[in-house]
């Protein structure tokens, strides 16, 4: 399992389009996903989850992915939730 | 039996048709006990399936038809039927407490729709309702229930619902559509505009329509006289018939005006403008021979969606209408959000009085990022054809120079970067404010023209909410108070060599037409199927006596007062 702490760029936060877009590339991974906001928990796989979660920009967040391809996943979903346009 | 019920007429024509409800039944899900949890399981399964289907098909055929923009939200849809949370919890759910599928659908999809409902941001409680509308799918799948789909009806249809939001219009397939009729609303409402700029007859403000008619059952819709007969005779079907046949040789009449340029009896030039949304309404514009954009409402390009429209998508929207336009005046309005309009995504508080409060310029000047897009967007498209920009609800000269300003930094970053921004373009102003029509003579010294905003202009004059039914008797256009602050914003305009147009409903408005030209109005900003009429109007009146009785006309006590006059002074001069 890994866990990253990550920073959100994303200037409207994880809603509609960029949500979306994290769950869609989540889902090609094996690999289990979690979003982690004050502890509460979200399937990185769920938009709803996602959606629900409300995060925003600048929110410290964790990134966790647990699976055989891990550390893909790790790197791949971080940009995602780093992008500022 | 037939029935009649009256409304305000707000889009003028005839048509006779079926009626579409746009409301959403409840379905009704019982929960049962289920012996074998695979089969309930199964069921679940096909039924999302199917549900999927549909939305695959929908979503390719609504971006195909009205671009992928309007298709989105059928993929988000599509989402929420792949989420695994919800699927997992369905299944679980039937195979452990061995119930419906129905049941458990239902409960997995409202514990999601209550955290949405929850949450303190306006875009994410809409999609609860999204959330309601894909479990509805499945569950009519479910229960072997056929569902109405509004937004994507193949018929010709009358659209009939509570209200229209600009949200629910923006979905509707314009070919189909014939005509609208609503409970709520009065003349200046969303789907009374758009029912205007579509060129359908429309009846709003019935109170009781969707109560009382049956969804598929023949109506009449009577946009002259607000009228809806619901379930007509025969003879009522054969005497609208006429009607119409009478309202399509008028039209016919009104078609031989396309071409001319709009002149008083006694030679004077007028322009007569028309108000769009999209450039979607440019054909109609075209059709009913506008010389000109007196009103792009560039709301519409941000509604109906999830995010904010790109600089380039705005550019294109914006260089599509000016060209298409070939070089006649486009005024194009500034981001106008708050009021009755909101945007889902741009998370804004309630507040007491949204009319009086955090909108338009306002909005613009404090979120600049919003506003410095949508200006370098206009800027771009600038030399494309005949631009002017105005700013809505300026209230203030300081506002009026720090939008100026903020468009003169945009435009030097352009020239800058080696942007084409050689032709030159005016810079106005709406006047809606009382506070700035009675300034205007200090206006007029810094902006190139006024363009008067009526419909807001009377609602804060009278103090009168214009979407409140109970306060509608005070919005009077023809209030003398209102005149009077019309009348001082031309003569301030003129007096400084600007010129001054109107662009609310009141230009295109039979009464006030022959007071306007008396007064000297440059410009008439309406709905495109009122161009024609108010064309064939003005020939035969004489503007040299028009402006004669603006005195008397101004002194006059009450609104009624100026409307007998008006109706009695200038009948013999309508054809």
């Amino acid at each position: 399992m890994i866990e990253k702490k990550v920073v959100v760029g994303l200037p409207h936060g994880l809603h509609a389009r960029p949500a979306a877009n994290f769950v869609k590339l989540a889902t090609t991974f094996k690999s289990e996903i979690k979003l982690v906001k004050n502890e509460k928990e979200a399937n990185g796989k769920s938009i709803m989850g996602v959606m629900a979660s409300a995060i925003a920009k600048g929110d410290e967040i964790s990134l966790v992915a647990n699976g055989v391809d891990e550390a893909e996943a790790i790197a791949a979903l971080e940009k995602v939730l780093l992008e500022e346009e | 039996m037939s029935r009649e019920i009256a409304g305000v007429k707000a889009s003028a024509g005839i048509v006779i048709g079926a009626a579409l409800l746009l409301q959403n039944s409840e379905l009704e899900v019982q929960t049962v006990s289920v012996e074998d949890a695979d089969a309930e399981i199964r069921r679940f399964q096909e039924a999302l399936e199917k549900a999927k289907a549909d939305l695959q098909e929908i979503s390719e055929r609504v971006e195909r038809e009205m671009g992928p923009e309007q298709a989105d939200i059928f993929r988000a849809h599509l989402m929420v039927l792949e989420d695994p949370e919800l699927v997992d919890t369905v299944t679980a759910t039937i195979k452990q407490e061995r119930v419906n599928a129905e049941s458990a659908l239902n409960d997995a999809a409202q514990g999601f729709i209550s955290i949405f409902e929850q949450m303190d941001n306006e875009y994410m409680r809409e999609r609860a309702a999204d959330i309601r509308d894909v479990t509805r799918r499945v569950l009519s799948y479910l229960l072997g229930v056929e569902l109405g789909m509004p937004g994507q009806t193949k018929e010709e249809v009358i659209v009939i619902a509570k209200d229209l939001t600009p949200s629910d219009t923006a979905q509707l397939d314009r070919r189909y559509v014939k005509g609208f009729v609503t409970d709520i609303g009065g003349r200046t409402s969303h789907s009374a505009i758009m029912a205007r700029s579509m060129g359908i007859p429309a009846v709003v403000g019935t109170r009781e329509i969707t109560s009382a008619v049956q969804p598929g059952s023949k109506i009449i819709v009577d946009g002259h006289a607000g009228v809806v007969i619901i379930d007509p005779s025969e003879e009522q079907i054969a005497l609208y018939r006429a009607k119409q046949a009478e309202y399509d040789r008028q039209k016919a009449e009104w078609a031989q005006l396309v071409d001319r340029k709009t002149v008083s009896q006694d030679g004077h030039h007028v322009e007569l403008a028309a108000n769009i949304g999209s450039p979607q309404d440019l054909e109609e514009v075209i059709a009913h021979g506008a010389e000109g954009v007196g009103l792009f409402r560039t709301e519409f390009l941000y509604m109906g969606r999830e995010d904010f429209p790109s600089e380039e998508e705005q550019f294109q929207a914006y260089k599509q209408v000016l060209e298409k336009m070939e070089g006649k005046p486009v005024v194009i309005r500034t981001l106008d959000i708050g009021g009755d309009k909101h945007l889902p995504y741009l998370n804004m508080p309630e507040e007491m009085n949204p009319f009086l409060g955090f909108r338009a310029i306002r909005l613009c000047l404090d979120q600049q990022d919003l506003f410095r897009t949508q200006l370098r967007a206009l800027l771009r498209a600038s030399v494309y054809g005949n631009l002017k920009i105005m700013f809505p609800m300026i209230a203030t000269l300081e506002e009026f120079r720090q939008a100026k300003a903020l468009l003169e930094e945009e435009k030097e970053a352009l020239q800058k970067s080696g942007v084409d921004l050689s032709k030159p373009f005016e810079v106005g102003i709406m006047i809606e404010i009382p506070a700035a029509a009675m300034m205007a003579d200090v206006f007029a010294d810094e902006v190139d023209f006024f363009s008067i905003g009526t419909n807001d202009l009377i609602q804060y004059t009278l103090a009168a909410d214009r979407m409140n039914e109970r306060v509608s008797y005070l919005y009077q256009p023809y209030h003398p108070a209102v005149l009077r602050l019309i009348r001082q914003v031309i003569e301030a305009g003129h007096a400084k060599g600007k010129w001054v147009g109107m662009c609310g409903e009141m230009a295109g408005d039979p009464i006030a037409i022959p007071i306007l030209l008396g007064m000297g109005l440059d410009e008439f900003s309406m709905s495109a199927s009122s161009i024609l009429p108010a064309r064939q109007q003005i020939g035969g009146i004489s503007r040299e006596m028009a402006a004669k009785e603006i005195p008397l006309i101004l002194g006059m006590s009450t609104s009624q007062q100026v409307e007998d006059f008006v109706t009695n002074r200038f009948a013999h001069m309508n054809s």
